[in-house]
């Protein structure tokens, strides 16, 4: 009995440290990659590095236009991707969602969230660039992008439209409102936080894509900050990659400086979606 | 089969050789029966037995259901709801429903739960909403236990408070039908017998249809009294008849607890 119960007690501990591993390896590399980048970015980091233009000196170079472009980009990406991919998720949730259609399309979209992001920059390229005309522009950029995040905004959508119990749809109708009025005043504001911290996520992601602006056609050195949706421009990932392919140890120093700005921005942008899904949650709670 | 409701006065709703399946499985199978104004019928039966389906029928929510489909008539003041130019949206303004588990919206206010029926449809009128709200609770009898906090979230309520408020948002939209689906299931013993004293309330002006499997219930709160068995309407008479001299063998079987 006594022996029994020591053997549960080890397998037990056995548990507890690979478990403990798990959380400690990632960790323990992330660290270690915050530091080596915090420790050569601190010599550039400076208002004056995220107010200047890039420049042939490292020392006088600055993220100003990719740091804007990158800011822009995601606006122009979330305001196409959002709307369309929370539609269509309505759509397949709420209105199709035991039509043979829905099917083939659910499956489709499960593939399409893992496609390689370069194959969405070479889409992006013929449709948006070339077919419709855009140009290199940060619409161009922002289209390809919000094809990028789409199919995950879905997945995300729907399932939090799917946490909304039968029960208050059934409600709604009983009291003689239409599927639309449903939806739209009771379904998705209850559905709401799901879908924003989903998609938040999914914008991140497209924050720190660098493939598909590659072959849009973003820009690697541009001494303006974009004017119009239909302007050139970089971001943020582009100047880094571009800075790090240098052979000047400058050049080096300041892509530290930008990873740590670009670091910083998602945790903002993601500080704000869990601030905002925490108070929308405490209100539907209390 | 029988029409126990009917007594001289065209019925309120009626239902006419309904039908009702879920894909190809017939779960209500051909029910015929008269509901009259201002009354109160129960229907009862053991589990499956077509009665929340044949109730759900009667305001069209049944069709909501992916795969279910209606066969027959169900005539509301002689007109028939499942006619072609009917809206059910609208249908569903005059035949109010109350479920099973309640379920006021979580993310409004007890005052905001008495107006959705308004508010959601667009219907809402600034000006009359505290006379609405105060009408609907008091008929709910829930008045007095909320007025102090109209603007604390109605899923702070207890359950049985919970029913009442939508019992009132049921209310606030002045349907002519009041369905109820096993309204008291959820609930303790003392919320029921709230729930029941406000039946017999809510028929002065309401005609009312309720699911219950709750016997005793049927027989407290109801003139008259459905038994349906297997999707089958079996007996439907005056509910004191029903449950001292049942016409059906069936009936008697079930009634004194041979079965179900």
């Amino acid at each position: 009995m006594s022996l029994a119960r020591q053997n549960k007690r080890q397998g037990e501990r056995i548990f507890w440290l690979v478990s403990l591993f798990a959380i400690a390896l990632p960790l323990v590399i992330l660290g270690w990659l915050l530091v080596d980048v915090l420790s050569d970015a601190v010599q550039r980091l400076s208002w004056q590095f995220i107010t200047s233009y890039p420049s042939r000196k490292p020392e006088n170079a600055g993220i100003l236009p990719a740091l804007v472009g990158s800011i822009y980009l995601i606006g122009l990406t979330a305001s196409i991707a959002l709307p369309i991919g929370v539609g269509a998720a309505i759509f397949l949730e709420e209105y199709g969602r035991h039509s043979r259609l829905a099917g083939v399309i659910e499956v489709n979209i499960a593939n399409l969230a893992g496609v390689p992001s370069i194959i969405y920059g070479l889409l992006g390229l013929g449709v948006f660039v070339r077919a419709l005309g855009m140009g290199r522009s940060l619409i161009a950029g922002a289209a390809t992008m919000a094809l990028l995040v789409l199919p995950m905004i879905i997945m995300v959508t729907r399932e939090a439209l799917r946490t909304v119990p039968m029960s208050l749809r059934e409600a709604c109708y009983g009291l003689g409102s239409t599927r639309w009025q449903s939806i739209w005043q009771v379904v998705l504001p209850s559905a709401f936080p799901g879908i924003l911290t989903g998609a938040i996520l999914a914008i991140s992601r497209a924050i720190g894509e660098t493939a598909p602006l590659v072959v849009v056609g973003a820009l690697t050195y541009v001494t303006f900050v974009p004017d119009g949706i239909d302007a050139p421009f970089t971001v943020l990932p582009i100047q880094i990659f571009n800075w790090v392919s240098r052979p000047q140890h400058g050049f080096v120093v300041n892509s530290a400086a930008a990873i740590t700005v670009l670091v910083c921005t998602m945790l903002v942008l993601n500080g704000i979606a869990i601030y905002l899904r925490n108070r929308l949650q405490q209100r539907k709670a209390t | 089969m029988a029409s126990g409701g009917s007594n001289g006065k065209p019925p309120k709703i009626a239902a006419v050789g309904l039908k009702a399946r879920f894909g190809s499985n017939e779960v209500v199978r051909g029910v015929d029966m008269q509901i009259s104004e201002r009354t109160v019928t129960a229907i009862i039966g053991p589990s499956g037995c077509g009665k929340s389906t044949l109730l759900r029928t009667l305001n069209r929510m049944h069709e909501l259901i992916n795969g279910a489909t209606v066969d027959g008539e169900v005539l509301l003041d002689g007109e028939n709801v499942y006619a072609h130019e009917v809206d059910p949206v609208l249908l569903r303004r005059r035949v109010g429903m109350v479920f099973q588990k309640p379920n006021p919206f979580p993310s409004m206010s007890i005052r905001q739960n008495v107006l959705a029926g308004l508010s959601l449809t667009g219907r809402a009128v600034r000006a009359e909403a505290d006379a609405v709200v105060e009408k609907a609770l008091k008929q709910a009898a829930l008045w007095e236990e909320v007025k102090d906090r109209l603007d604390a979230p109605g899923i702070g309520l207890s359950g049985g408070q919970q029913q009442r408020l939508c019992i009132a948002r049921a209310l606030a939209v002045e349907p002519e039908v009041l369905l109820m689906d096993e309204p008291c299931s959820a609930l303790d013993p003392i919320a029921t017998a709230r729930i029941e004293d406000l039946i017999h309330v809510l028929k002065e002006r309401y005609t009312i249809v309720i699911v219950t499997h709750n016997m005793q219930q049927a027989a407290r709160v109801s003139e008259h009294t459905a038994f349906m068995l297997h999707g089958d309407l079996v007996e439907f008479a005056a509910t004191n008849k029903l449950f001292t001299q049942p016409s059906d063998r069936r009936t008697e079987d079930y009634i004194t607890g041979k079965f179900g």
